[in-house]
């Protein structure tokens, strides 16, 4: 399952919908707003998504993982718009039969999200804003 | 599909992009058979202060095109800066 949305994130909806009889392993990986960029206190940050191309990216990457390890369910859950501080920004949910292929799976899902997809985040700042990444 | 004929397209912007040109949409004068590349050229020359950013690559019809990928009148064309999301 793969979902793009404004609304808060719940975790106990999306281990619902991981679980099955033959998964002996779920893992979970939360992406989460930290309070500061480098000590920088960070009063909030703002996510903007170009949202069919974003879905068909995490689409892909999910295809991937399940080529390469025998996964039973995933969830994929990003937000978009104004994050406070503490809120899920994304969830990454793996259901295997063993644990190693839960967690590398997991951590590919994750780490191919933040090469490829058509997602961008402003962190702003106490005293001024900036598009992550943008420059160099 | 119609291949241009010294027409525009329209580009579609988001994060520093469109804050950098103020817009979230904007209209390049292409000719026909222009490329990806071209197509990054002219957007260079119309708006300067792009090439402040790190890196741009171009999505065309919701995928990631190539610099050589001819583009087409109807075409949805997408401006896509160095991406940040998780």
């Amino acid at each position: 399952m793969i979902t793009l949305t404004s609304d808060p994130i719940d975790v106990a909806t999306a281990l619902h919908h991981l679980q099955s009889s033959q998964a002996g392993a779920i893992d979970f990986f939360l992406g989460v707003v930290r309070d500061n960029t480098q000590q920088r206190p960070v009063d909030r940050l703002e996510y903007e998504a170009y949202d069919r191309m974003a879905i068909s990216e995490m689409q892909k990457i999910a295809d991937q993982a399940q080529n390469q390890w025998p996964i039973l369910r995933y969830t994929i859950i990003h937000r978009k718009g104004i994050l406070q501080v503490g809120e899920i920004a994304v969830l990454i949910g793996v259901a295997t039969a063993h644990r190693a292929d839960a967690f590398e799976a997991c951590r590919f899902i994750i780490d191919t999200i933040k090469q490829t997809v058509p997602i961008w985040k402003k962190e702003v700042f106490t005293d001024g804003q900036q598009w992550v990444n943008a420059h160099p | 599909m119609e291949l241009l004929m010294n027409s525009s397209v329209s580009v579609l912007l988001f994060g520093v992009t469109r804050d950098l040109t103020g817009q979230s949409k904007v209209s390049v004068p292409l000719s026909e058979e222009a490329r990806v590349a071209d197509l990054l050229s002219q957007l260079n020359q119309q708006y300067p202060a792009l090439a402040g950013i790190r890196s741009l690559l171009v999505a065309v019809n919701g995928e990631y095109a190539e610099t050589d990928q001819i583009l087409h009148i109807n075409d949805e064309i997408a401006l896509i800066p160095p991406v940040s999301g998780g």
